[in-house]
């Protein structure tokens, strides 16, 4: 009855209010004093509170980064943990300003729910974790093999299609948050649990015995998770968009957290637009020209974020894989400021 | 001077009044106009899908118990919508009677004058009603069923079932074709039956003396048909759950989320009921009993003449109130991923559609439509066993 008095609350909402939170979203978020950020609040290294209270995380960081380059002040986010179920209406409702909760971008979302997918903040794709015990070693083998799945996402229905084309049968045991479902399968009540391979290995990590899962090498399936905007407002997408590849122009340029100062003083004209020493670029924006600069000292570029959460300076240690830049094989390509 | 025709007093209150409500329909309906069309722009506006079109789109995902065919690749959100629709109606039914059971047992042993049987009753009651459902929901889910053994450990019920972390594996009827033959053997044995009873009581009231039927329906219910099996040559065979790589392949399978949830809400709203029994059965002044023992009647025929139809005319309006409190209270199947109307509707098809509204209109209508329904029959059955004033 609980969600349905949510779903319910939900409804009136998108029934009543949703003019005031379409456009205009940059002079709420200034008025307000801080942005108001929809992000996972259970998925380790990418959205979760620490044991102090404070939230940290990949995508956690790119919230970060948007309050950086408007208040030069990343502590001016208040995180709104999210499950899959009621992200989008959390959003289209206005209660968030923008969700960075490990969203995959499709084109039924894209287009019927009125959001605006800003950039792939994270290639991805889904995957499958099982118990050791099994002796499984490819997704293949999971014939007849009950999953535990959270329901409301690409997940629940790329799993379905995956074991239709391949002619497998399967039992699918559907929960509605991601917590639930992988503390059914850490109790046994699945043989598999599937999410987003970078998920898989967030939530093992808070497994009861994280050495005795593993995760299959099978990826079943593209999942391009970017932030998410309400549609109608472009200036503000443009905002959350170019946050994302100010990171990335930071890590192909060299310039990181550490160096930034001294970059200040750089010959290298890409260096000087990105940190706003050259150029007008935060201005159409509704920013200050220094907005890029503020991202980079105060969080850092993609490559820090990324190996601070999720990488080798993380418990979870996913390697860049399509996330390296495009020059080292990767997919991130930075767009450039000019 | 000619008496003027004045509109009585009370007449004028009445036109008032009509007035005042005529009003405040208008106003009403107003409202939910205004609300409902603001909410078409607003979503329209902000480029949300609307309409009902999503229905006879292909849902793509799966889910766990199906009482119809569905599969995710052809079935659409509709057929999704009556999956789910078919899991609440199963779980509430099953659910009802149990709980209905479960709590005349607990509200007779209450009353008993066993000093034990009556305590341990208050004992459950007390212990029960007081704790929320969603924790004992959990208890059943979490503590209870996930504490069974693992497939390969499982526990082998006597006639071929098996009892793990997955649920319960039942060998599941095969009917060949005479088995409908059986069937209709049942149906006569139960028309033989009734049609004996009417002869029976109409006999009693017109010699007085009882007649026993009970031999005779037991034949015409069970003997019939039993013939009849024999005859057509044991037309049933049942398939055994047999252990496979993952899963128990095979068998009637009873999955550990319904089982948790059943048993959660049987033994939550019996404890109510228990409740309500007493206070009907106490409804009854003693006198009545007094008097049919007095008049040589013996106590389970008091019981079942006198003290039952009294205390039903009590019990059946509170009665209702807590079936639909189990109703709806099924709808917390989606804290351990039951898959019930609003797991999969209000869950999935509006995740997956993004349409919150539609969504969650329909499914308020279908809680309302079954909760309606049920008061209902709830209030034909109060109404034939209301006391007739003569």
């Amino acid at each position: 009855m609980k969600r349905l008095a949510t779903a319910l609350a939900i409804a009136t909402v998108l029934a009543l209010g949703i003019q005031a939170a379409c456009a205009q979203t940059l002079k709420a978020v200034k008025d307000r004093g801080e942005l108001l950020c929809g992000s996972n609040g259970t998925l380790a290294g990418f959205g979760m509170p620490d044991p102090q209270g404070n939230w940290v995380g990949f995508d956690v960081d790119f919230c970060r980064a948007i309050a950086a380059a408007i208040f030069n002040d990343p502590t001016k986010v208040k995180f709104v943990p999210l499950t899959a179920a009621n992200r989008f209406t959390a959003l289209q409702s206005g209660e968030i300003d923008v969700l960075s909760r490990n969203t995959t971008w499709t084109m039924s979302r894209n287009t019927s729910l009125g959001v605006d997918f800003a950039a792939v903040h994270y290639y991805d794709g889904q995957g499958f974790m099982v118990h050791k015990s099994l002796k499984v070693s490819s997704a293949l083998e999971l014939n007849d093999a009950a999953v535990c799945v959270q329901q409301g996402t690409t997940t629940e229905l790329n799993l379905a299609d995956y074991f239709r084309s391949n002619h497998m049968s399967l039992k699918t045991v559907t929960f509605a948050t991601a917590d639930e479902a992988i503390k059914a399968y850490d109790s046994s009540r699945c043989d598999s649990y599937t999410t987003d391979s970078s998920g898989l290995y967030g939530e093992r990590v808070l497994l009861s015995d994280p050495g005795a899962n593993i995760v299959l090498p099978e990826i079943i399936s593209k999942e391009p998770l970017s932030p998410a905007v309400r549609q109608g407002d472009d200036t503000w997408e443009n905002i959350v968009r170019w946050s994302h590849y100010a990171m990335i122009d930071a890590e192909e340029l060299g310039v990181s957290k550490t160096n930034v100062d001294e970059q200040l003083k750089s010959a290298n004209p890409e260096i000087r637009r990105l940190l706003g020493v050259e150029g007008q670029f935060g201005e159409p924006l509704g920013l200050t020209n220094d907005w890029g600069y503020r991202i980079i000292k105060l969080i850092g570029n993609y490559g820090e974020s990324f190996e601070r959460n999720v990488g080798q300076g993380s418990p979870l240690k996913i390697t860049r894989g399509l996330n390296a830049l495009w020059t080292k094989g990767g997919l991130q390509y930075g767009i450039p400021i000019r | 001077m000619a008496d003027t025709v004045r509109p009585s007093p009370r007449r004028a209150r009445r036109s008032g009044s009509i007035a005042l409500q005529a009003a405040l329909i208008a106003v009403a309906g107003g409202l939910c106009y205004g609300a409902i069309h603001n909410a078409a722009q607003n979503l329209a506006h902000a480029n949300i899908a609307t309409g009902f079109g999503f229905w006879n789109n292909t849902a793509g995902f799966d889910i766990s118990q199906t009482l119809i065919d569905y599969s995710a690749s052809t079935s659409t959100f509709g057929r999704a919508f009556w999956v789910g629709l078919l899991n609440t109606l199963v779980v509430a039914g099953i659910g009802i009677v149990l709980a209905t059971v479960l709590g005349f047992v607990i509200g007779i042993a209450r009353l008993s004058r066993n000093w034990l049987v009556a305590r341990l009753a208050g004992g459950y009651v007390e212990l029960i009603r007081n704790v929320p459902l969603l924790l004992q929901l959990l208890f059943w889910y979490n503590a209870v069923l996930k504490s069974l053994p693992e497939l390969h450990g499982s526990i082998a019920l006597p006639g071929g079932g098996l009892l793990n972390n997955r649920g319960l594996f039942l060998p599941r009827p095969e009917f060949a074709p005479g088995f409908g033959t059986v069937l209709i053997a049942l149906l006569v044995g139960v028309i033989t039956t009734i049609v004996l009873r009417v002869w029976a009581r109409r006999r009693q009231e017109r010699t007085g003396t009882p007649v026993r039927i009970l031999w005779p329906a037991l034949g015409a219910i069970f003997g019939l048909p039993l013939v009849v099996f024999v005859l057509e040559g044991f037309p049933l065979s049942f398939s055994l759950p047999d252990m496979g790589r993952f899963n128990v392949r095979g068998g009637l399978e009873i999955l550990p989320e319904f089982a948790a949830l059943l048993i959660a809400l049987a033994v939550y709203t019996a404890a109510f009921i228990a409740e309500v029994m007493r206070a009907g059965v106490l409804a009854v002044p003693t006198g009545q009993t007094e008097a049919a023992l007095a008049l040589g009647l013996r106590s389970p025929t008091t019981l079942r003449l006198v003290v039952v139809p009294q205390a039903m005319r009590v019990i059946v309006p509170p009665l209702t109130s807590q079936y639909l409190n189990l109703i709806k209270n099924s709808s917390l199947a989606v804290a351990i991923g039951y898959p019930d109307l609003v797991q999969v509707f209000a869950g999935s098809v509006l995740n997956i559609t993004g349409q919150a509204v539609e969504v969650v209109a329909i499914t308020m209508a279908v809680y309302l439509t079954i909760s309606l329904l049920t008061s209902l029959l709830m209030n034909i059955y109060g109404r034939t066993i209301a006391i007739v004033e003569r």
